[in-house]
């Protein structure tokens, strides 16, 4: 459950202040399949930065799962992203020096989960994203869409409630990007909440729901 | 996060520009090569120094005649000083702990031996100096334990003289001239070698009274005492001082016990050889910026990660730690190479020179490495301080 109340996020560029959310609120329930679409600078990257406490606002307040998590220190916060969030970027963002499979344990083993106990469950994970045979390659020994399955790999890795994923098929060709959609579609089915931005109609479409932003606010809502 | 996950992720970071790591571990290695390379021919030197000052035995109290004074030497020029005597020497024996005494003459001479002639030294002792001075006889025997002032015309040859007048000949038994009066050869004394520019070899040893009459002397150069190993050094020159300045009624001698001499001497080359190490530590400093550089871009580069990192719930005291542990490692392994170059080289010396043996001092080679890895702790404070201050959003973009 996420709430958002009267979020504001001002950004000082010289002596301009540019306003990158204006009297933001919306709630999403658990589960939910949501779209955030709009055009470039309107705002999109800056929300789900903040539903991903990645930032903070200058001023409202946000609720995750009955917590006021704007409230938290930077301690709290790590700890509500490395257990409740999972994040899906548009460049993928994985470790050039690790493999595949050292990539999706890496939250695991930030963590501190032992290494044995580790395996197994990316192991899986390996398999459940069609990565098997891939599991010792690098990141550049792999293709886009690839290496975005591996990034997913490593966002649901620890189980989150939350997906949040800015633009997961900007950066990738139309087939591969409909496959990790589909992929991310899938895990929305079993349960949990995707939180999708995209500047692509079509894709928007897919989602149940779709907010349209535009110059910082919520246009339209449904 | 596991503390081996810990070392699997910063080695790898490490491995993963190798030629880079490689470069910047060797300036460490230089710098921990140099500190490890001279602090070991510092020590070997003062090891060697030491070694000739107690190659007479540690246990000795040396007397001169004249009170060295800020002024310098007063005294010796002065009438009214009483000047050391053989009887002086007789008074010091009595004291509790004091286990023999040398008088001590000395000067240059003529000696001849039939047609032979050569220019040494000539020392006027008892027949405790070769005890004392820890001198060993090679034939014969030292002089004979005569009543002072009445001892026979007798000399020990050092090894030098010995073999420059009679060669292979049989030396004892023969008379020998020394500065005209004749005196008959009773020993020979083994090699003892060059003891800070003295030749001791190039030397003969005849009673204290006949080198005193020779050097038409009225009184001693030095008294050298020799106490018990048990007794305090101190303790043992406050009584003899005591004692002598009842003789004298005034203070007018130097007293200078080996120990306080080693003391000082020992200062003086642990200094030395403390800025010889800080002198390698400068190559050490170069090191540690050459640490502090690449952490920097290493940083740069890897701002992405940061950012991933950071998004994946990691606090930004991990993130420094992670870094830290980098460059602390990067100096480590740098650091163990040096050590290897270190102990390799001063071996190498060792082999080459071998009068001037270095020596490895393990205390030094442990804090040379604790050296190493604070180096890259200090280097990797600054890159390591700026991962953790990124804004993970700003660090998310930079890729
Ligand atoms: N760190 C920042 N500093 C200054 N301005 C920023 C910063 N981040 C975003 N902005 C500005 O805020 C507005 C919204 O940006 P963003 O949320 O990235 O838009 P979108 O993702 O919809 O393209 C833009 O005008 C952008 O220039
Ligand atoms: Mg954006």
């Amino acid at each position: 459950m996420i709430s958002l109340q009267h979020i504001e996020r001002v950004f000082q560029v010289g002596d301009e202040e540019v306003h990158a959310l204006r009297d933001v609120s919306m709630t999403a329930a658990g589960g939910e399949y949501i779209a955030i679409m709009g055009p470039s600078g309107s705002g999109k990257s800056s929300l789900l930065n903040i539903l991903g406490l990645l930032d903070r606002p200058d001023s409202g307040s946000y609720e995750l799962d009955g917590v006021k998590v704007s409230e938290l220190d930077e301690k709290e916060q790590a700890r509500i992203r490395r257990h409740k969030i999972g994040f899906v970027f548009q460049f993928f963002h994985l470790v050039p020096r690790l493999t595949a499979f050292d990539n999706i344990a890496l939250p695991l083993m930030l963590a501190g989960m032992k290494q044995d106990e580790r395996q197994e469950r990316v192991t899986a994970a390996l398999a459940a994203f069609g990565l098997a045979n891939r599991a010792q390659h690098r990141p550049d020994q792999l293709s886009g869409g690839q290496r975005q399955r591996v990034a997913i790999a490593r966002a649901t890795i620890m189980q989150p409630s939350v997906i949040l994923a800015d633009e997961p098929t900007g950066n990738l060709d139309r087939n591969a990007g409909i496959e990790v959609v589909e992929i991310l579609e899938e895990l929305n089915h079993q349960g949990i909440t995707l939180i999708i931005v995209t500047h692509d109609p079509e894709l928007g479409k897919r989602a149940r729901r779709q907010i349209l932003m535009v110059d910082g606010r919520i246009e339209d809502d449904r | 996060m596991q503390i081996q996950d810990f070392f699997r992720y910063t080695f790898n970071g490490i491995r993963a520009q190798r030629l880079r790591s490689f470069l910047t571990a060797l300036g460490i290695a230089v710098g921990i090569g140099a500190v490890v390379l001279l602090t070991s021919l510092g020590e070997g030197l003062h090891h060697f120094v030491l070694g000739e000052f107690t190659q007479f035995g540690t246990n000795l109290i040396a007397i001169n005649p004249g009170k060295i004074t800020t002024h310098g030497v007063s005294g010796a020029l002065l009438s009214n000083v009483r000047p050391l005597t053989i009887e002086d020497s007789a008074s010091l024996k009595q004291l509790p702990h004091i286990l023999d005494v040398v008088s001590v003459v000395q000067g240059n001479g003529a000696i001849e031996a039939g047609t032979h002639q050569r220019r040494a030294t000539i020392y006027g002792v008892d027949a405790s100096a070769a005890r004392v001075w820890k001198f060993g006889v090679a034939a014969g025997r030292f002089l004979p334990d005569d009543p002072p002032r009445s001892a026979r015309s007798f000399v020990v040859l050092g090894s030098k003289v010995r073999k420059e007048l009679f060669g292979n000949n049989q030396a004892l038994g023969e008379r020998i001239r020394i500065g005209g009066e004749l005196f008959r050869v009773i020993g020979s004394m083994e090699s003892k070698g060059q003891m800070l520019g003295f030749d001791l070899d190039d030397a003969v040893y005849i009673p204290a009274a006949k080198a005193m009459a020779l050097f038409n002397r009225e009184s001693l150069m030095e008294i050298d005492l020799l106490h018990s190993a048990g007794s305090s050094s101190s303790a043992v020159a406050e009584k003899v001082k005591k004692a002598l300045q009842a003789r004298h009624g005034k203070e007018d001698f130097t007293i200078t016990t080996q120990e306080k001499m080693l003391e000082i001497l020992g200062g003086v080359l642990n200094t030395l050889t403390i800025a010889v190490g800080a002198l390698g530590g400068i190559s050490l400093l170069v090191g540690g910026v050459g640490i502090l550089t690449i952490m920097s871009i290493t940083v740069n580069e890897r701002t992405g990660e940061i950012g991933l990192l950071r998004a994946m719930g990691v606090e930004r005291n991990q993130i420094l730690v992670l870094f830290l542990g980098e460059a602390v490692i990067l100096a480590a392994i740098g650091g163990l190479a040096g050590l290897v170059i270190g102990v390799g080289g001063s071996w190498l010396f060792s082999l080459i020179v071998p009068a001037l043996p270095a020596h490895i001092s393990w205390a030094y080679v442990a804090s040379a490495e604790l050296l190493a890895a604070f180096v890259g702790l200090l280097a990797g404070v600054l890159p390591a301080r700026r991962a953790a201050g990124l804004h993970p959003v700003e660090a998310l973009r930079a890729e």
